[in-house]
């Protein structure tokens, strides 16, 4: 275990971080602003990794394709918005629940119908391939730190947009109190929809990004839509500060457990237990985080004003 | 009595339905209704008391695990091995519900997750007991020594009168004061404390109680299929249950049953059953039959409406 | 509104109307005929899926090239998607069992599923045809003679990557699986044969998407090759992650079930080189083979892989027990030692069955490599293993 090893896995841990925070910023956005839990959150990460391979494929260049699976996967949000969130504003989250996922189950064989059952991939872009070095015996990938810049530009983005624009203030304005903006002549409905599509973007953003180093597959968005769950949890709902702080956090502990534990836990156990009890602990390392968190801060590490 | 009626119509169908099928049909339904056991089970806290847990599977899959690790280690007595499964189960909750009944909402909904997943990995990392690869029973569990689980109509029948008396308790216990302690918090928590009493271990007997129903049900499952996997522990599993009692919920209300009390269990013995042989028969017509069902939950929702509109 | 909320009520009890009686009916509409029936066990549903559909794939293909018989019999497939939960392959197991009275039932994936389904279909006196699981259990002490393996044992493939790694004199390797039963019987089997030093044993958790760190450390350990088992979409991102990593030129990549053809479509030119272990490759010189994987690959659009063989290789195992009983499948003995015969052409060319009913065969390296038309696939480089049978049978109690 080296230091070069520690800063590896340092920004290892950051790059799911980020990735984490493009899925959780819409969903706390969503959850926090418009009251609504969004089960399908996750598959439209899913769909913007698949739009992107269609995307990719049709256009022959990742950089004409990124934005066009983009402006695709805003479109499908708005569609989702209209059909199946909007009835649900104001409604009991338990309904919320049974809605979306219904819409998982139903998004996950479609793609499944359309794409096809086998992993697929997008091809990394020429000029973000290969990897640089980055200090004595530190080869990274350059994707990685271009995926990880990304994130960190967008999560920038985000806060100036929440607390320097007017659409950022009217967010605010209607999450605390969406009749009075309402009777102030703004229309709520038309700002929910624009949230609603924004955050499906992003998280398909999360996706398309994600497809270069990871295989597109049906159901890929289920087991990250319970992290992005922990992280805003974690966080404090509704809180944009929030889930990018936890995620980092999440991203940090998941990838540092799982590298460094069961070498720890080698210090105070027999190796044969230690490599026993190491990955299991490293695999609930994020869910003893939240269990902890909660325990003492009920509503998470940045809890929105009630 | 309309939720009466419709419990009892329930229940008299379930028992019915080996008189009139085949042995299949009779496994399906035995299915079904362990489903329905946990299902009810969630529901005495999640309609009961308002608290949403999202590692209901954890609860049940220790149920499983504790007749497959006795029957394992030798006993394979149900007198001995059920009631050990209800107690495992029962003090898992007690113990992680004391720590997540500190929080509220989608909080606690997250953190009964947090144990869930713990549990999940737990069972996945036990090589003795077969690991991720899961545990075969030897054989069903013997009741008084007597092989009488072995037969699916004996075994069909087990179920329905455990299902219904674990109902029944369930009903009893949401009518007593205990129970309407329960309610109350869960429609104005801040009215129960200003009378003097701290909701809390009320909510903790009542999830703890919830533990060992779920773990029950769990023992019935390892039965059944005479197999357990860390697979029963996983969060799918969790939300199906929590599918199945809002969905069961949000018909029973369409049928015209209030929510609240006794017609709230009736709501999730519907939903369990009504979701299990739904996909078992959309699967017949299709293999891509979540195409179906998934639309088919939404209009569920969007044309129900189950307590109606929130303040 | 009042009208309304009737209006509501009455849509949903109509919904319900019909929700309902399909649930409940359908599955009382018994269909009762005289042809042989199969029910193939796959898993077709998840993640996983692929791996299930090339086994039906393979399967079906046999039937059909047969005219829809078996031994000359009509055949009826009744395709069961076992969602890769074991609880719900039982339920589907029963009802190929008890309502469709299937004479065989064929498949199954996974080994969790196969310990769950094993005891129901063989405790009925009904065969089981493993089309790729192939748990230690039921190779040793569970030996059943209603149980045969169309594939190999679990442990076989692994085995195959460290004998390769000892007959190379590697001396130091590193071994990564994820931390489940399969993973760790992997590492298991890729020791058995080999004796240089493990540097590094590295459990992941299932599912996982990232290996940045494990690839960190095997780049910081310099091992002389890196042996893995790492199924379906886990093993696309390691196989990408580790050529982006530039390990791809430095250090071997040992594997089984990680790069094959469900898994090439998706990780393409980044495998190329990469090595695997396997009874089986599309380009395997045998006619037979030539022959299925053009009609495969005419017939689905895709190239097959391991389990399209295997599910192949079931159909036609089953086919010559038919014949050779002469449809008479009610004595159980004489089905049985028709099955053993393996008296079929297999596309792998060499298989027999050892006492404990699964397979003697040869096993290969494979590497991956591109064919004149453009697409990837696993290639044979060297026989490893001749007539070999798996180490479980000696534990075996049938003769």
């Amino acid at each position: 275990m080296s230091t070069t090893l520690l800063l590896v896995q340092v920004l290892n841990g950051l790059q799911l971080g980020v990735l984490l925070f493009l899925v959780a910023a819409g969903l706390t956005l969503v959850f926090g602003v418009m009251d609504v839990i969004n089960l399908a959150h996750g598959v439209q990460y899913m769909l913007g990794a698949y739009l992107m391979v269609t995307a990719t494929a049709l256009t022959g260049s990742f950089w004409l394709g990124l934005p066009l699976a983009l402006v695709a996967a805003l479109v499908l949000g708005l569609v989702l918005e209209r059909l199946v969130i909007r009835p649900l504003y104001g409604r009991d989250h338990l309904e919320q629940v049974l809605a979306t996922f219904g819409v998982i189950l139903f998004v996950n064989e479609g793609v499944k119908m359309v794409w096809g059952a086998a992993p697929l991939a997008i091809p990394m872009p020429d000029a973000l391939s290969g990897s640089i070095r980055l200090m004595d015996g530190l080869n990274y990938t350059v994707y990685r730190l271009a995926l990880l810049g990304a994130g960190l530009l967008v999560a920038g983005g985000l806060y100036l947009l929440v607390t320097r624009t007017r659409s950022g203030m009217l967010l605010r304005a209607g999450a605390s109190n969406a009749p009075m903006v309402s009777a102030l002549g703004v229309d709520i409905g038309a700002l929910f929809a624009k949230v609603f599509a924004f955050g499906a973007m992003l998280a398909a953003f999360a996706g398309a990004m994600a497809g270069p180093i990871l295989s597109v597959e049906p159901g890929m968005g289920d087991g990250l839509l319970i992290l992005a769950f922990v992280v805003i949890v974690i966080g404090g709902i509704g809180s944009i500060r929030g889930a990018f702080v936890a995620a980092l956090l999440v991203g940090l502990i998941d990838t540092l457990g799982r590298s460094f534990l069961t070498d720890l836990l080698k210090l105070v156990l027999p190796p044969s237990d230690a490599t026993q009890v190491g990955p299991a602990l490293a695999s609930m390392s994020v869910y003893l985080l939240m269990a902890c968190v909660l325990f003492f801060r009920p509503r998470g590490l940045f809890p929105a004003p009630a | 009595m309309r939720a009466l009626a419709l419990l009892l119509a329930l229940f008299a169908a379930l028992a019915v339905v080996p008189l009139a099928a085949d042995t299949y049909v009779v496994a399906l339904v035995t299915r079904a209704m362990i489903f329905a056991l946990a299902a009810v089970s969630l529901d005495f806290i999640l309609g009961g008391a308002g608290l949403v847990s999202f590692g209901h599977a954890a609860l049940m899959g220790i149920g499983a695990y504790g007749v497959g690790i006795l029957m394992e280690e030798g006993t394979r007595e149900a007198l001995i091995a059920f009631p050990a499964a209800m107690a495992a189960a029962g003090l898992f909750a007690l113990v992680t519900g004391a720590v997540s009944l500190k929080t509220r909402g989608v909080y606690f909904i997250m953190i009964t997750l947090a144990f869930g997943q713990m549990a999940f990995f737990v069972a996945q990392s036990l090589s003795a007991y077969g690991g991720d690869d899961g545990l075969s029973l030897a054989a069903r569990s013997t009741v008084a020594g007597q092989r009488w689980l072995k037969s699916p109509v004996t075994f069909h029948y087990a179920t329905l009168g455990l299902l219904i008396l674990i109902t029944a308790l369930c009903a009893l216990i949401l009518a007593s004061p205990f129970g309407r302690v329960l309610r109350a918090a869960k429609e104005n928590e801040r009215r129960v404390r200003a009378l003097g009493i701290d909701p809390y271990p009320y909510r903790l007997v009542a999830y703890g109680l919830a533990g060992a129903f779920a773990g029950l049900s769990g023992a019935l499952l390892a039965n059944l299929t005479e197999f357990v996997s860390p697979a029963f522990l996983s969060w799918h599993r969790s939300g199906e249950l929590i599918v199945m009692v809002v969905a069961g919920a949000m018909a029973a209300s369409a049928l015209g049953v209030r929510a609240g009390g006794a017609g709230r269990l009736g709501g999730a013995v519907l939903g369990a059953v009504g979701v299990i042989l739904v996909e078992e028969g959309l699967a017949h017509l299709t293999e891509h039959w979540r195409i179906v069902f998934g639309p088919l939950l939404v209009l569920l929702v969007l044309l129900g409406g189950w307590r109606g509109r929130r303040a | 509104m009042v009208w309304g909320r009737d209006l509501r009520r009455a849509g949903l009890a109509a919904a319900l109307g019909v929700m309902l009686p399909t649930g409940i009916v359908l599955p009382l509409g018994t269909a009762m005929a005289d042809p042989v029936k199969v029910g193939l066990v796959s898993t077709l549903s998840g993640p996983s899926a692929v791996l299930g559909q090339h086994m039906r794939d393979g399967f079906l293909l046999a039937v059909k090239e047969m005219g829809g018989k078996l031994g000359g019999q009509e055949t009826e497939v009744i395709v069961v998607d076992d969602e890769l939960k074991p609880d719900v392959a039982v339920q589907k197991v029963k009802g190929l069992l008890d309502r469709d009275k299937v004479d065989f039932v064929a498949g199954v994936v996974f080994s969790n599923v196969m310990g769950a389904v094993v005891k129901p279909v063989t405790g009925n006196e009904t065969f089981l045809i493993s089309g790729n699981a192939g748990p230690s259990t039921i190779a040793g002490a569970g030996c059943s003679p209603f149980f045969f393996s169309a594939s190999y044992q679990n442990d076989q493939n692994h085995e195959v990557l460290g004998q390769y790694a000892q007959q190379k004199g590697f001396k130091k390797v590193v071994l990564m699986a994820p931390n489940y039963q399969a993973g760790k019987d992997a590492i298991a089997g890729f020791k058995r044969h080999y004796k240089g030093e493990v540097v590094e044993e590295m459990y992941t958790q299932l599912g996982q998407l990232d290996f940045s760190a494990e690839l960190a450390k095997i780049a910081a350990a310099k091992p002389d090759a890196f042996f893995t088992f790492m199924p379906g979409g886990m093993g696309v991102n390691l196989v990408k992650q580790y050529r982006q990593a530039g390990l791809a030129d430095t250090i071997p990549f040992l594997s089984a079930f990680t790069v094959d053809e469900t898994t090439l479509p998706a990780t393409g030119d980044a495998a190329l080189g990469f090595y695997s272990g396997a009874p089986w490759a599309p380009n395997l010189d045998v006619p037979a083979n030539k022959a299925f994987v053009a009609a495969f690959e005419k017939e689905y659009g895709y190239i097959p892989a391991l389990y399209a063989a295997q599910g192949y290789d079931a159909a036609k195992l089953i086919d010559s027990a038919i014949k050779a009983t002469g449809g008479k499948l009610s004595d159980k003995e004489a089905v049985r030692a028709a099955l053993k015969k393996a008296d079929f052409t297999s596309v792998r060319g060499n298989f027999k069955f050892n006492t404990n009913q699964f397979p003697i065969q040869d096993f290969y390296l494979v590497k991956v490599g591109k064919r004149p038309d453009g697409k990837v696939e696993t290639m044979v480089d060297e026989k490893v293993f001749s007539n070999y049978g798996d180490v479980y049978a000696a534990k075996c109690e049938m003769k």
